[in-house]
C-alpha cells in the first residue's frame, strides 16, 4: 500500500490539521509516514503544501516525485494548480471551490473551475456551505478531508478513529462537530 | 511512547533531552526554531532542570553553551545557517579551546532560501573549524546522530556540528527513541590553559587539534553513517546528507543497480572513498548545498569522472528533489504536466490588523514629502514593507543591518536617514549599532517597531520587551528625541507629525512604534477562553 497526498492551500487554512489526523489513522494502521511541511514566512498568507507519503514499505524521499501524487488535496481552488506537475496521470483533484483571493491578479472564477476541470479527474466541492451546515466555517478543511477519504487507501473508521483523537482534548462538541463535517464532506460528493 | 511521530527538528530536541543535556541555548530562527520550542514544551518539573529560555542572538547562546561545558554539563546550541555568522567567533575558537560536557552545535542550512537571504552551507564551517560534522539522511538518523554526537564531543573533548536542511527539520517521520541517560554532574573544568586563549595556550591547543584529525578520519572509516549499498555496472553515486533519500527513491522506483556511498559523518572516510572511487568510472555526486566535496575530488582527481553541480548534471542552486536526481542519473520521462498559465503567484503578506501595516502608511506619508526616499529595513515579518502596496524598504540584508547602513548612508548625506527595525533584531544586534550613531552624532532616526515578540517565527519572546525606552536613553539618545506612537489608523496624522519631526532633526532620534503583533494576541485571547 503506498499513497502520495499533496495536501494544498493559503498559509492559515489549516492544511496541517488535514495532514495530521492522515498520519494519526495512518500510524495507527502501523503504516509508514513521512510528511514535508512549510514553516517560516510563506505561512503568513503565502501559498503552502504539505507533501504527506503513507505506505507499507519503507519511504525515502520527504518530497513526493513529479508525476507520482495519487491525489492533490486543496483547500482553495488556485492552489489545485499549483501542484499539478506532482499529479500521477490516474491522480485526483479533490479542491473547494470557493477562492481565497488575496492578491490583486486573481484569475477569474470560472476560468479557474474550467482549467481544473481540464487537468484530469477531479471533484469541486463547495466546502463553505457544507461547513455552515455542519455548524462552523472553521470545520472547512476537516469538510475537505470527508470529500477526499474515499481517495487515502485507508478505511473510513479509521479517520473517524483518528479525528475523535486529535479533537478530543477540545471537547466532545468539538468532535462530533467535526465528524459531521467530515461526514457530510464525504457525502456530499455530487459535483 | 517509544515510537513517535517527529518533525527533523523535534527529533534533535526529544535526542538532547534523552542525551542527557543541561540547557539548549539558541535564537528563533526558520528552519531551526522548532528545535528549542520543542524542549520547552517537553521539560517537565520533576525531572532533572534543563535551561531553555531564548537567548539574545547566536552568538550570546553559543557562549552560555560553552559555559555549561566548561562546568561539565551537555549543552545543546541551535541556530539557523546565518545564525552561525553572528556566532562566529565563538565557534571557531571552541574548537581551539575544545570541550568539556559535551557541545553539540545544531546548524538548519536552507537551500533554496525558503525563508532566507543566502544558502551558505555550513558544512564549510565545520571544515573550517575543524571539527567533526554530521549530516543525517532521515528523522530517525537524525535522533541517533544527537545521541551519538554528545558522546562523540566528549571523546574528542570538541564541539561537534549537525547540518540539518529545511526539508528535514521540517518533515515528520516516526522515530524510535533509545533509552535516555541522566545529566553530568557538576565538575567544572581545571585545566586552566585549555581555555584561556593567550597565544602561547592557543598555538599548543591548535597544535593538539591539528593530531586529532587523523583520529577524527579513522572514526569516519568505520561510521555507520558512512556505508555503500553495492551494485553494478560502471556508475555510481555518492549521496551526502538527504540528498541519499533522492538518490535511493529513484533507485528503488527505477529498479536501478547503482552502487551507493552514502556519506553521513565528516570529515571524509578517505580510504572508503578512495577504495570506492577507483572501482567506478562515471560517479554521480549528489550534495544539498554548495558542491563542497565535488569541488574537492575533481581537483583531487583532475578527471572528468565526477559529475554533479558543477558540470550541470544537477542544478547549481537550490535544494535538490527526487526529479533532479531523475534527470542526473537519466531516467527522466517527460509526461508530466506543467502549472497552467492561470495560476498567479501567491506571495507572503502582513497579517490584517498587523501594527506593522499602520507604521509603513505613517511613513510613506510622511516620505512623500522629500526627494530622497530611503528606509533601511531588517530582518523580520516588516521586511514584507518591500512589497505592494507600501513598497518603501530600500535594505535588508542582516540581523542589525539597518541602524548600521542608515548610519552610513548619513554619513554619506543621505537626508532623511531612517531605518525601520524590529524589537527583537534591535536586541540581537541592533544597540551597538545605534551606540556608534550616538557616538558620532549621525543624523539618523531608528524606528523599533515593537510588537513585543519575536514574530516572524512564530512568536517566541523578544529580549528587549518593555525596556526599550530605557536601552536607547543608556545608550545616550535624548530623551526628547525617544518618541512612543501606537501605529493604529487613527493615530495616523499624528504618527504622521511626530515622525516628520523626528526625520528632520539633526542627531539621532529614535521612534518606538509599539503594538501587539495580532497572531500572539490572536493565541493569548484563546487561551483565556479555555
Amino acid at each position: 500500500m503506498q499513497r502520495n497526498i499533496i495536501i494544498a492551500g493559503v498559509g492559515g487554512q489549516g492544511i496541517l490539521t488535514i495532514a495530521s489526523i492522515i498520519d494519526l489513522a495512518a500510524m495507527n494502521l502501523g503504516l509508514n509516514v513521512k510528511q514535508a511541511e512549510v514553516h517560516g514566512m510563506s505561512q503568513r498568507g503565502g501559498a503552502v503544501e504539505s507533501h504527506l507519503r503513507i505506505s507499507s514499505e519503507e519511504i525515502w524521499s520527504d518530497l513526493i516525485p513529479l508525476g507520482k501524487a495519487d491525489l492533490i488535496l486543496s483547500i482553495e481552488p488556485m492552489e489545485s494548480l499549483r501542484y499539478l506537475p506532482f499529479l500521477a496521470p490516474e491522480g485526483i483533484i479533490v479542491t473547494a471551490t470557493e477562492p481565497y483571493d488575496n492578491i490583486s491578479d486573481y484569475p477569474d472564477r470560472s476560468e479557474l473551475l474550467h482549467t481544473i476541470r481540464h487537468s484530469g479527474s477531479h471533484l469541486l466541492v463547495d466546502a463553505g456551505t457544507i461547513a455552515r451546515e455542519a455548524g462552523s466555517a472553521k470545520v472547512y478543511n476537516v469538510v475537505m478531508l470527508g470529500a477526499a477519504s474515499p481517495y487515502l487507501g485507508m478505511a473510513q473508521e479509521e479517520i473517524e478513529k483518528a479525528i475523535e483523537a486529535f479533537f478530543s482534548h477540545k471537547g466532545d462538541e468539538i468532535v462530533s462537530m467535526n465528524l459531521k463535517a467530515f461526514r457530510l464532506g464525504r457525502d456530499n460528493r455530487t459535483k | 511512547m517509544n515510537k513517535q511521530l517527529l518533525l527533523g527538528a523535534e527529533a534533535i530536541a526529544q535526542a538532547a533531552l534523552d542525551a542527557g543535556i543541561s540547557g539548549v541555548y539558541a535564537y528563533p530562527g526558520t528552519p531551526s526554531t522548532e528545535i528549542t520550542e520543542y524542549i520547552q514544551r517537553s521539560i517537565q518539573p520533576e525531572e532533572a532542570p534543563v535551561r531553555s529560555a531564548w537567548s539574545t542572538n547566536e552568538k550570546t547562546a553559543y557562549e552560555a553553551a560553552l559555559g555549561m561545558s566548561y562546568a561539565g554539563k551537555r549543552s545543546l546550541v541551535c541556530m539557523k545557517h546565518v545564525g552561525l555568522n553572528v556566532a562566529a567567533d565563538p565557534f571557531m575558537n571552541s574548537s581551539i579551546t575544545g570541550v568539556l560536557g559535551g557541545l553539540v552545535v545544531v546548524v538548519a542550512d536552507d537551500p533554496s532560501m525558503h525563508s532566507s537571504q543566502n544558502e551558505q552551507d555550513s558544512r564549510v564551517y565545520g571544515k573550517f573549524a575543524m571539527i567533526p560534522i554530521l549530516e543525517p539522511a532521515s528523522q530517525q538518523e537524525t535522533y541517533d546522530m544527537v545521541r551519538y554526537a554528545f558522546d562523540l564531543s566528549e571523546e574528542m573533548e570538541l564541539p561537534v556540528l549537525l547540518r540539518i536542511p529545511t526539508r528535514l527539520s521540517h518533515s515528520r517521520a516516526v522515530v524510535s527513541r533509545k533509552e535516555a541517560v541522566t545529566q553530568n554532574s557538576l565538575q567544572p573544568s581545571t585545566e586552566k590553559g585549555k581555555w584561556i586563549l593567550l597565544p602561547a595556550n592557543a598555538r599548543r591547543n591548535y597544535q593538539k587539534l591539528l593530531e586529532k584529525q587523523p583520529e577524527m578520519v579513522k572514526i569516519s572509516e568505520s561510521s555507520h553513517f558512512n556505508r555503500i549499498t553495492e551494485g553494478d555496472g560502471e556508475r555510481a553515486v555518492i549521496a551526502f546528507g538527504i540528498a541519499y533519500n533522492y538518490v535511493m527513491e529513484v533507485i528503488e522506483t527505477y529498479k536501478l543497480h547503482i552502487p551507493v556511498l552514502k556519506i553521513g559523518q565528516y570529515p571524509l572516510p578517505e580510504k572508503k572513498i578512495k577504495v570506492f572511487t577507483e572501482k567506478n568510472s562515471d560517479i554521480l555526486i549528489a550534495e544539498e548545498g554548495y558542491p563542497v566535496q565535488e569541488e574537492l575530488f575533481k581537483s583531487y582527481f583532475g578527471n572528468g569522472k565526477f559529475r554533479g553541480r558543477l558540470d550541470g548534471s544537477l542544478p547549481r542552486t537550490g535544494e535538490l528533489s527526487p526529479g533532479l536526481l531523475e534527470k542526473a542519473l537519466q531516467v527522466e520521462t517527460d509526461d508530466k504536466k506543467s502549472i497552467p498559465q492561470i495560476v498567479a503567484s501567491r506571495p507572503p503578506m502582513l497579517c490584517k490588523g498587523c501594527s506593522h501595516r499602520d507604521l509603513f502608511d505613517a511613513i510613506n506619508r510622511v516620505m512623500a514629502d522629500y526627494p530622497q526616499k530611503h528606509l533601511f529595513g531588517d530582518i523580520g515579518c516588516y521586511t514584507l514593507g518591500a512589497l505592494p502596496p507600501y513598497s518603501c524598504i530600500s535594505t535588508c540584508v542582516d540581523m542589525g543591518a539597518s541602524i548600521t547602513m542608515a548610519k552610513g548612508a548619513a554619513d554619506a548625506g543621505i537626508r532623511p536617514a531612517v531605518c525601520v527595525i524590529g524589537d527583537s533584531t534591535f536586541t540581537h544586534s541592533g544597540m551597538t549599532g545605534l551606540l556608534d550613531a550616538v557616538n558620532d552624532r549621525s543624523p539618523l532616526t531608528v524606528i523599533i517597531s515593537d510588537n513585543g515578540t519575536t514574530a516572524m517565527t512564530g512568536g517566541q519572546d523578544s529580549a528587549g520587551t518593555g525596556r526599550f525606552f530605557d536601552i536607547c536613553k543608556g545608550l545616550g539618545v535624548e530623551e526628547a528625541h525617544i518618541r512612543l506612537i501606537v501605529p493604529l489608523k487613527k493615530n495616523l496624522e499624528e504618527n504622521a507629525g511626530i515622525l516628520k519631526e523626528e526625520f528632520d532633526y539633526n542627531g539621532v532620534s529614535v521612534i518606538i512604534a509599539q503594538r501587539e503583533c495580532i497572531q500572539t494576541k490572536k493565541v493569548k485571547s484563546k487561551k483565556a477562553e479555555h
